[in-house]
């Protein structure tokens, strides 16, 4: 944005807005970011979003980016993403006219890995800048050494895939072709990917035209005004929230089973300290940056802090106002600060989940009835990529399972639950059979895999994928590999993530018990995963004999 | 033919329309629903319509009793058996959690572990099969499951939508051990891809199946006793009914169908009042169905879930539900927004008005305290709406935080409460890629016509439609209803690559299989209609979009054309460089009945004065206004009606805010321009 539009600005007025009307341009203002999310997702041709939800839209800040709005149907890892990425095209870019569309998948730029892929729009109405609509997709691919990005070798993000700095794809209203083929010439399945970017360019644009009728209907005085009022509001019922914890100083520890490449644990060290309505998050002594890619972008890391809050106290109105009060201190000198050229594959779907229970660890004795123990916090990520013989197509496949969820204040965890950063679903095996020339010889729930407690947590599940035919390379980015999930308030630990592979009949176990790329599969090879069960909930001597009674008639 | 029976057995009331075609009348009656045997408040109910069972024609039911059952995990104790490896399908799901924010919650899968077995086969993605059937397996298995009580049996085998095959066999060794109507195997309630979807839908069917079917013989048989002498016809989800003696094999068509009944009988309406584009708002105590009627048919879906993790992937009306209703609790949040609903009163102990010890105030309350409800008719109660005590309670849990008196208050819940309804209605239209502007609302239920006007006018929809009675839709809807039935068949084919040969082998066969059930249900109907749809998305996508097709040859490149015009429109996207894949192939088959005439409802001759029955003072926009109050019963064709005004029947109100014209049309619906 330059200058001279800031300046022409009115001062948000402090026009009264009615209890009723800011309601409605509240839920106005979701709708419109829900509308974005659905023609995006039905739309799309990466699994990863049209199956996973892998994607989110919203409404951000003309001045500095910050949330407006953003759609309860995208993925919560983008909670503060977005809002980061907006603010550095602004910062980047002061060039945005009407019709003109920003791409960017930098990590270091508020994205997390390569495949999250980023368009900011500026929105003008009447011919003046007013909110910028910017949203996020995981892209199939995006080059790199590893078909679907997820390396666990990478050394520096070049080797992770082509990274896209702020260019304009779309210039006022015309995709910008030499940009688009440049993009589509370093990516695998470029087709899919160019079906994609139209996705994502499809839902900006129904995003612009629902937030017109919007400002058509209520003026942009008054829906300036409750923005600023709906800020406000969310800072204040996330303020009541924080103050019934307990003032104090509060610290949970996580660690990542390791980096990829150097086989030794990382340590997210959490500090939270509540006082009155503030809470100051600190990760003080926590590892330093890794060589392998598990290093973590400051957004990712904000966003890993504002989703456990809000995992904890879900009520909260999603904009810039529900997190004023959660202060964290930027974690230079940590893996958790990643600054270029570090790697970075690794961070959204593994090191954002054991931030989260680092800091649900924390609260949980101050907040017994609020709280959770830790979940299966992996996304179970395995990738598969080759050429099936039968058809002569290439094919990368992704097989994201769940795992146990922690047991919780009144019941045991879910089973099978997705990653907490997440709320994407796994594919069907008839899918992934049908697509991909690969077997599962079970798919199940992976017995005696819950944390035992008083309320136990949810069971992992078990799978083993037999390669058909052809060659295939596997490659899989997994945690809670040396230990399981741990228990709350005097629950157990759920059962660690194990791998096993057969190759000629020859059984490995990974190096990295949860990581490990370039595994060729031939025909008759297989890989067993068996994912983390949830950490249990309270002394196990207290479950009661009827939950007990069914566990074992169950088999669980 | 001449008399018709439609009944609608819903959670708290069962309701019945009567028609008689021959001597042009009809009767309505609503009796409370008898949970405990709902036969007997079906009975009850024939009795209070005054009719005879020997007389009755036609008699079609239309029940909740199946999604209760599945809600609440008291359906019949089953069983289930699968492919070695794979037990676990119904409760590992998809990898989800019931909410996006928070991770607490719970999970019940519809079969319980200790009843879900295993046994050796195994059919590959192309329909191979990998290892044979262990056909003494299944025995083996079948006895300890009914051993174990089982009530119902499941097969469900990987792939079984390219081979059935092996669940044929399996199903067909369970029935000779066990010969009964509740064995199922996957295939026969659908032949789509994706096993969890597959396997819930048929676990769906096999728990309420023998609960249905126990009732639906029950009454049949009791009916049968007091001397009726046709066959008893059932609602089905999609809007079409079936013959009690399917009820046993398609039990999970059943769910849903009181609410599609309902759709239907807008529909039929709407068709009647020449409107071709509404949408429905079905308000009832603790929900608001919205449903889309696009060029004078309803939308069918087969994407449904019937709860968390809970898919159901048979055709339904598609219904969407939000969690207000006139039962539903408004208050103020921590950050003092007002809030309304989830929470319901329900109708116990239900609104404050109602005097039967509710506390909360409710969306029913903030109308009876402006006015907008008779504080002096309460269904089923001789007392009046204790209106001071909704005053106090209004101001003091919503009005004093926000500086308004009870009455605000009031005004400000209606205001919220129509936007939530309005964006309900807002979001499952433009899903569907419609303008609210060229559509019509139709409110229904009791609480619906309250507040349709202002709906409309928050989405610029220019007119409402509101049925002679709002309260008996669903009812009413029962009487309409034709006799369908429908197939699927997943195909998985590049389109350009699509054997048309094949795809008209599949489309005849379905069509076969429709015109047998028709025969079997031995229905009269005046004739047959087939419609063929497809499932269709660019290679490379996950959700598919339908494209109906005329005739019954296929033309892969007239359905390319459809499908490449149909997308534009829905996502204003084009997508040239990618190649259509033909996912599924549906085939629906209709048993055309002997259409009923709306002229029934003609109102009596009369004039308007005669149904004035006085006046109350109503608040609209911050004023009150003296309002003339109308009795339904007496308003005569052609009389039109300036807002404010208000309209009762027994089983509704309907507000007419000011500024919006009322017409009675011939039918004795009332059309608003609002």
């Amino acid at each position: 944005m330059s200058e001279a539009a800031l300046r022409q600005e009115k001062p948000s007025g402090p026009v009264n807005v009615d209890p009723v009307t800011l309601t409605v341009v509240e839920k106005g203002l979701q709708q419109v970011c829900t509308e974005m999310d659905l023609v995006h997702e039905k739309t799309s041709f990466s699994p990863i979003i049209s199956e996973a939800y892998d994607r989110a839209n919203g409404i951000y800040h003309r001045q500095d980016g910050r949330m407006i709005a953003q759609g309860e149907l995208g993925l919560p890892i983008f909670l503060g993403q977005l809002a980061v990425t907006t603010n550095a095209v602004i910062k980047l870019r002061d060039d945005l006219e009407d019709g003109d569309i920003v791409i960017v998948n930098d990590p270091y730029l508020g994205g997390s890995h390569l495949m999250d892929v980023r368009m900011v729009r500026p929105f003008f109405y009447k011919g003046r800048l007013w909110a910028y609509l910017s949203n996020v997709g995981h892209w199939r691919d995006t080059g790199g050494v590893v078909p679907g990005g997820f390396t666990t070798k990478s050394t520096e993000i070049h080797q992770e895939g082509l990274r896209i700095p702020p260019v304009k794809l779309v210039k006022k209203g015309a995709i910008e072709n030499d940009i688009l083929q440049f993009i589509l010439a370093n990516i695998r399945v470029p087709s899919d990917s160019l079906g994609d970017v139209k996705a994502q360019i499809a839902a900006l644009g129904a995003g612009a035209r629902r937030l017109t009728a919007l400002l058509d209907r209520y003026g942009e005085e008054i829906v300036d005004s409750a923005i600023a009022e709906l800020e406000l509001r969310s800072e204040r019922l996330m303020r009541s929230h924080i103050e019934t914890i307990p003032d104090g100083t509060y610290g949970g520890v996580a660690f990542v089973d390791s980096d990829g490449v150097v086989n030794e644990p990382l340590e997210i060290r959490a500090s939270v300290e509540v006082s009155g309505s503030d809470i100051h998050v600190d990760f003080e002594g926590s590892s330093q940056p890794c060589e392998g890619p598990m290093n973590t972008v400051w957004a990712t890391t904000l966003s890993a802090v504002y989703i456990a809050l809000k995992h904890i106290f879900p009520d909260v109105p999603m904009n810039a106002g529900c997190f004023r009060p959660i202060m964290v201190r930027e974690p230079h000198g940590t893996f958790l600060y990643a600054e270029y050229p570090r790697p970075t594959a690794g961070s959204a779907a593994e090191v954002s989940q054991r931030i989260i229970e680092a800091i649900l660890l924390a609260l949980a004795p101050a907040i017994p009835d609020k709280i959770f123990a830790a979940p299966a916090g992996t996304s179970g990520n395995l990738s598969l990529g080759g050429i099936d013989p039968d058809t002569g197509e290439p094919y990368v496949m992704y097989n994201f399972s769940g795992g146990g969820y922690g047991g919780w204040w009144a019941g045991d965890g879910i089973s099978n639950g997705c990653a907490t950063i997440g709320i994407s679903k796994s594919q069907p095996v008839e899918v992934l059979e049908l697509r991909h020339p690969v077997l599962f010889e079970h798919y199940s729930l992976r017995e005696g895999s819950a944390g035992p407690g008083k309320y136990r947590g949810g069971l992992g599940v078990s799978y083993r994928m037999k390669m058909l035919r052809g060659t295939g390379t596997a490659s899989f980015l997994m945690d809670h590999g040396r230990q399981g999930p741990p228990g709350t308030l005097g629950g157990q630990a759920g059962a660690p993530n194990k791998i096993v592979i057969s190759r000629g009949g020859k059984i490995e176990v990974p190096e990295h018990l949860s990581k490990g790329e370039g595994y060729v599969l031939r025909p008759g090879d297989w890989i067993d995963v068996n994912t983390p069960g949830g950490g249990g909930y309270g002394d196990p001597n207290e479950r009661d004999p009827a939950r007990l009674e069914r566990d074992r008639r169950n088999g669980y | 033919m001449s008399i018709s029976v439609g009944v609608d057995v819903g959670g708290t009331f069962t309701d019945f329309f009567l028609i008689d075609s021959k001597s042009s009348t009809f009767r309505t009656a609503k009796v409370p629903t008898t949970v405990d045997d709902r036969s007997r408040g079906f009975l009850a109910g024939l009795e209070a319509l005054d009719a005879r069972p020997e007389a009755i024609d036609w008699l079609i039911h239309g029940t909740t009793a199946g999604t209760n059952a599945v809600l609440e995990r008291k359906g019949a104790r089953c069983g289930l058996i699968t492919t070695q490896g794979f037990r676990d399908v119904l409760e590992i799901g998809r990898r989800t959690r019931p909410n996006a924010y928070g991770l607490s919650g719970t999970f019940e899968p519809l079969i319980e572990r200790d009843l879900r077995l295993e046994v050796a086969e195994r059919i590959d993605a192309k329909g191979n099969v990998i290892t044979a059937l262990d056909e003494e397996g299944v025995r083996a298995t079948a006895s300890r499951l009914l051993e174990m009580g089982a009530e119902a049996v499941v097969v469900m085998f990987l792939h079984s939508y390219i081979n059935e095959q092996h669940e044929a066999r399996a199903a067909e060794i369970l029935r000779e051990m066990w010969p009964n109507e509740h064995v199922v195997a996957s295939h026969e309630v659908m032949r789509e891809m994706r096993e969890f979807e597959r396997t819930s839908t048929a676990a769906i069917h096999a728990s309420i199946g023998p609960v249905v079917s126990r009732y639906i013989s029950d009454v049949a048989a009791q009916l049968k006793q007091r001397g009726f002498k046709k066959e008893l016809l059932v609602m089905q989800a999609n809007g079409g009914m079936m013959a009690s003696s399917l009820v046993s094999r398609h039990a999970v068509h059943t769910v849903m169908s009181g609410p599609a009944a309902g759709v239907l009988a807008a529909a039929a309406i709407a068709r009647h009042a020449s409107i071709d584009n509404l949408v429905t708002g079905d308000m009832g105590g603790t929900s608001f169905d919205v449903a889309i009627i696009a060029n004078g048919e309803p939308i069918i879906s087969a994407e449904k879930d019937l709860a968390y993790s809970v898919p159901i992937r048979i055709p339904m009306i598609d219904i969407h539900t939000v969690g207000a209703g006139g039962g539903s609790i408004a208050r103020l949040d921590k950050a003092g927004m007002i809030r309304v609903g989830p929470e319901s009163a329900a109708s116990f102990p239900g609104p404050i008005g109602f005097g039967r010890g509710g506390t909360e105030p409710t969306i029913t309350d903030a109308n009876f305290l402006l006015g907008r409800l008779n504080p002096h008719a309460i269904t089923g109660s001789s007392k009046d709406a204790p209106l001071d005590r909704i005053a106090s309670i209004l101001e003091e849990r919503i009005g004093r935080l926000l500086g308004f008196d009870g009455y605000e208050a009031a005004a400000a819940i209606l205001e919220v409460a129509n936007a939530e309804l309005a964006g309900a209605i807002r979001l499952v239209l433009i899903e569907k890629g419609h303008d609210p502007r060229d559509f019509a609302l139709m409110p229904f239920g009791g609480a619906g016509p309250l507040h349709a006007v202002a709906i409309a006018r928050e989405l610029n929809i220019p007119r409402v439609l509101v049925p002679r009675y709002p309260g008996l839709n669903s009812a009413l809807g029962c009487v309409l209803a034709d006799v369908r039935h429908d197939f699927v068949q997943t195909v998985n084919e590049v389109l350009s690559n699509v054997d048309p040969a094949t795809i008209e082998g599949i489309l005849h066969a379905q069509e076969q299989a429709g015109r047998d059930l028709l025969a079997q249900e031995k229905v009269s109907v005046t004739r047959v209609e087939i419609m063929h749809e497809f499932d269709l998305l660019f290679r490379g996508q996950s959700h598919a979009l339908r494209v109906a097709m005329p005739g019954s040859s296929f033309d892969p490149e007239a359905l390319h054309e459809t499908f490449v015009a149909k997308y534009k429109a829905r996502y204003d996207l084009s997508l040239p460089e990618m190649r259509p894949m033909l996912v599924n192939v549906r085939t629906s088959i209709t048993g055309v009945r002997e259409r009923i005439d709306l002229q029934i409802f003609k109102p009596q001759p009369g004039t308007i004065e005669d149904a004035v029955t006085g006046s109350r003072d109503v608040y609209f926009d911050g004023m009150w206004l003296r309002t003339p109050t109308y009795v339904r019963e007496k308003l005569p064709e052609g009389a039109v009606i300036e807002g404010p005004a208000i309209v009762e029947q027994p089983d509704s109100t309907l507000v007419l805010n000011p500024g919006s014209t009322a017409h009675v049309d011939n039918i004795g619906n009332i059309l608003v321009y609002v």
